[in-house]
């Protein structure tokens, strides 16, 4: 049986599965029935600079009839008494010594109040480390906080050095995903002395409109006013994000929990398997509940066990060298679409996905009383597209092609090296 | 397959609303339209069927699905395994929770359990398939040899089990992963019960009843076949040499009709119909053009529907009361119905009328007496209960002849537990496993 122990930065959790800083981890109730329920950690919920929120907070984004794979929220950090989450947490960690708990602070841009937080969050609950929250990308950026700070490289490095003059437990920097790259405020964080990063905190977004209301959704009283975004629809923003940072030589050591649209153990591996430690979530778990965690933890170790991973450590960041730069990809590895004709259902959407929305290299054509797709063969430029719109699994691959052609980079091609195979022509001169 | 026109073959064969073959007049169906015929009621799903499908389940909190299952499979939760992939999870939810949960998955009155409950019934009236997820998940286990559950290291204790069905082997898989000694007692040759021998075919092969058996047997229990206990062993033996012993014998033979003709050739009870038919090559069986099958419950629905895909051209049940007294489930008169089956409601059968054949039944009817005729009268009126062996085992019996037990299926007997048919005096295999589960639990619970 694989051994599932996460180590994030010193951090130990039985299970890489924390729960994010966000209303699950609002209270002990709802933490102690977490980890019940096999959570190996959870981040509370930002405390800080005292706040107020407004009725009417979450805004879903439904595709078809799948409900949430998008939710936007405008929710600020916990808008309980500091007392009573510091109480809170000090009782969590007594009776639940062996799991991670982490506290989330924000607070004023200023050294004594950044301080005074610390010291008082570690030395009143026994929590295993810091969370940083520079990511709030509503209504407390507007008040120099949360995203204001993660998106100022800065700033960030200012604070996570305040930070680390008195903090005597790891500290993780939550960042922002709302900046042009993200590898500078993760080299801040890091020069700051930031002992891990996590990411991604919610983007800026805005849900929808209401048309009856012509307001924005959700609204308070007819206003309404962006929110941060996350939820399944996230997670490929948040990879990529993990991924700059992994592969950023300042930055491919420090460690990484990684947070954004993680739904079920799938979706964790492929969070490790680009370099992270650990992964949060909040999305999954507003949405289903805790119990979700069993065939996390469950379908993990079975997945670890059928390849030959003992430990997380097997297959961290393994995936991660293979993300490169475009200009280092081969321009003579050719690929083609091939049609299982006994599996096609005969739905045609690949056809007139080709036809109309890529290249033309699908055909019809009639054969023994049946009409069939068919590829041409030399105008087919392995897009990829009519494979992704295929209802139906493993109908159409995409199958290597030899060409016979050595291999050429970008890079290589630009600076006038090597020879490009030759590919199909779509273009054709037009009758005046 | 792609886009096809529809073709209209001909064949000497014509097929009911539920699409069993009958052999047009002058004609006989081939044992390929047998084959046909028995083929799966409700097929495997693909892979891509299985993912669509769990993808439906809203994965409900304290899912009505699981709170009306006997043995409570977390249904949502395998359904969810499913969803990400996770089918070694999912078996492993189904079949700890229910030792039987392959021929479940096959053979479950799910219209009435799961299926019946789950929400999506109200808010597509289109409930998920669960029986067929769960087949998904419970093949792949068998295709892929995984294997679940290890038992623990050897406890000393000895226990007998009396009877291979469903019961006896969900109790053995549970005595064993605690690491006791199972012996099984078994008055047929293979295991299963009526897993093996009784359920229709087109719902249970013997074959996939034997695949089921064969995961528990290789938990390490050993399987004593042809052997009576009673008969040729004796119960007493077995409860001095055990620490402790579980009875899941099943019911007992076909009622008889106790009406003049009743030993003339051609008549048969509907387990021995059914029994023979499960254990012929397709085609081998051959049943007369009209056949009578006496009762309206769900024995007499299954031999009706499979002596009609045996080739029968005409199939009536006769019942002594009218449809809404029947006992059988509505969804399989239905099935019934769409086999193109005949009903002789409000007819009591007096005689059984020919030579040393049997050539119709003479039945009382509101208009008086009529025979119908017949080449084959298939019994259905329900099996005796085991009060007599239970008496003899030295286990109290209630006045209908079953096996009193107490929450735990205890029996009055010191040692002796017991459970399934012979105990809720005939229900369902899920019943029956979750006696099995229990009644081990309490037996484990009893060595401490
Ligand atoms: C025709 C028919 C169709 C059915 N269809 C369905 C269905 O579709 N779905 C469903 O869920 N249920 C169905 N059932 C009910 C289901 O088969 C039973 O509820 C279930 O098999 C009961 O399990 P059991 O272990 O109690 O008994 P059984 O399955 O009857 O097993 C008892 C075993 O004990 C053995 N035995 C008997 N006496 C002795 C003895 N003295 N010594 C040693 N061994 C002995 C028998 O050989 C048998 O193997 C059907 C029943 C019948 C009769
Ligand atoms: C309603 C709501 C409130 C949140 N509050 C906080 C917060 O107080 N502090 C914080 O660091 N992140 C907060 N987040 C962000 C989450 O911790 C997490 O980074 C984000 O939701 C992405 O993960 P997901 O896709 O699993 O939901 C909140 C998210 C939601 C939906
Ligand atoms: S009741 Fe239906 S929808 Fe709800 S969990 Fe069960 S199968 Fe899924």
């Amino acid at each position: 049986m694989a051994d599932l122990t996460a180590n994030l930065a010193g951090i130990v959790s039985p299970n890489p599965f924390w729960l994010a800083s966000a209303p699950p981890t609002n209270t002990y109730g709802q933490v102690a029935r977490a980890f019940d329920n096999g959570w190996g950690g959870a981040v509370w919920k930002t405390i800080g600079q005292p706040i107020v929120n407004v009725y009417s907070r979450y805004g879903g984004l439904d595709i078809g009839t799948q409900r949430l794979m998008g939710l936007n929220n405008i929710e600020l950090i916990t808008d309980r008494p500091i007392e009573d989450n510091i109480k809170e947490m000090r009782l969590l960690k007594k009776r639940y010594p062996k799991h991670a708990l982490i506290a989330s602070l924000m607070v004023e841009s200023k050294r004594e109040a950044w301080h005074e937080i610390v010291k008082r969050t570690q030395g009143e609950t026994g929590c295993d480390g810091f969370e940083l929250n520079f990511g709030c990308p509503h209504g407390m950026s507007e008040r120099g906080m949360g995203a204001a700070v993660g998106q100022v490289p800065e700033y960030c490095a200012q604070i996570v050095e305040w930070v680390k003059e008195v903090s005597t437990i790891p500290v993780i920097v939550k960042l922002t995903p709302n900046v042009g790259d993200i590898t500078y405020p993760a080299r801040a964080a890091k020069k700051g002395g930031g002992d891990a990063i996590s990411l991604i905190n919610t983007i800026n977004s805005l849900i929808g409109v209401d048309l009856d209301r012509m307001a924005p959704r959700p609204h308070v009283n007819g206003k309404g006013s962006h929110g941060g975004y996350c939820g399944p629809a996230v997670k490929p923003i948040a990879l990529n994000m993990i991924s700059a940072i992994t592969t950023d030589p300042e930055t491919a050591m420090v460690p990484i929990s990684g947070i954004g649209g993680v739904s079920n153990w799938r979706d964790a591996a492929e969070f490790i398997a680009l370099g992270c430690d650990n992964v949060q979530v909040c999305t999954a778990v507003m949405h289903y509940g805790f119990r979700i965690v069993e065939d996390m933890i469950d379908g993990l170790s079975h997945w670890m066990d059928e390849k030959g991973y003992e430990t997380l450590s097997d297959f961290k960041g393994k995936a991660a060298p293979s993300v490169t730069k475009w200009e280092n990809l081969n321009l003579n590895h050719f690929m083609r679409a091939s049609i299982d004709h006994e599996k096609c259902v005969g739905c045609e959407l690949c056809y007139i996905a080709c036809e109309d929305g890529a290249h033309q290299a699908l055909k019809l054509v009639q054969k023994g009383g049946r009409r069939l797709v068919e590829v041409k063969e030399d105008m087919c430029v392995g897009c990829n597209l009519c494979s992704l719109v295929c209802p139906v699994p493993d109908c159409i691959s995409m199958v290597h092609v030899e060409n016979g052609a050595l291999d050429v980079t970008w890079k290589e091609f630009s600076a006038g090296k090597g020879k490009l195979a030759d590919r199909p022509q779509h273009y054709t001169d037009i009758e005046e | 397959m792609s886009r096809t026109t529809p073709s209209t073959s001909t064949t000497a064969t014509t097929a009911t609303k539920s699409g069993v073959r009958v052999a047009l007049p002058g004609q006989q169906v081939g044992s390929a339209d047998v084959a046909a015929n028995f083929a799966d009621i409700a097929p495997p799903l693909s892979a891509g069927e299985a993912f669509a499908e769990s993808a439906r389940c809203l994965y409900c909190y304290d899912a009505p699905c699981t709170n009306v299952c006997p043995t409570h499979i977390d249904v949502p939760a395998f359904i969810k395994k499913i969803h990400s992939g996770n089918l070694r999870g999912a078996a492993r939810v189904i079949l700890d929770a229910n030792p039987m949960g392959h021929s479940c998955a096959r053979a479950c009155p799910v219209e009435v359990l799961c299926e019946g409950a789950c929400v999506m019934n109200e808010a597509e009236h289109r409930p998920i398939q669960i029986a067929r997820l769960q087949r998904h998940a419970t093949d792949a286990l068998l295709e892929r040899g995984f294997a679940l559950f290890t038992p623990a290291p050897p406890s000393g204790k000895k226990v007998a089990v009396v009877g291979g069905g469903p019961a006896g082997l969900a109790c053995a898989q549970e005595l064993r992963r605690h690491g006791h000694d199972v012996v099984i007692y078994d008055a047929h040759a293979k295991p299963g019960g009526l897993n093996t021998y009784g359920i229709a075919q087109y719902k249970l092969t013997p074959e996939a009843a034997l695949a089921e058996a064969d995961t528990i047997l290789k938990l390490g229990v050993t399987f004593r076949g042809n052997t009576v206990v009673g008969r040729d062993v004796a119960f007493d033996d077995l409860v001095r040499d055990h620490d402790a012993l579980f009875i899941g014998f099943g019911l007992g033979a076909t009622n008889q009709l106790g009406i003049p003709g009743e030993d003339k050739a051609g008549v048969i009870d509907a387990l021995s119909f059914i029994e023979h038919l499960k254990d012929k090559p397709y085609g081998a069986y051959r049943v007369p053009d009209r056949v009578l099958v006496i009762g309206a419950g769900n024995t007499a629905v299954d031999a009706a529907t499979q002596a009609r895909r045996l080739g029968a051209r005409e199939v009536a049940f006769v019942y002594r009361r009218g449809p809404d007294e029947a006992s059988a489930y509505a969804y399989e008169m239905e099935l019934a119905r769409n086999d193109g089956c005949l009903f002789h409601f409000w007819a009591t059968p007096l005689e059984v009328v020919g030579g040393a054949h049997v050539d119709g039944l003479k039945v009382k009817t509101p208009d008086g007496e009529q025979v119908l005729a017949a080449g084959m009268v298939i019994k259905a009126i329900g099996q005796e209960k085991q009060g007599t062996a239970l008496r003899g085992f030295g286990v109290a019996v209630d006045d209908k002849g079953r096996a009193v037990v107490d929450a735990q299926r205890k029996t009055s007997r010191a040692k002796v537990w017991a459970g399934g048919d012979c105990v809720n005096g005939g229900k369902e295999i899920v019943n029956a496993a979750e006696d099995g589960k229990q009644a081990a639990r309490a037996i484990h619970a009893s060595f401490a």
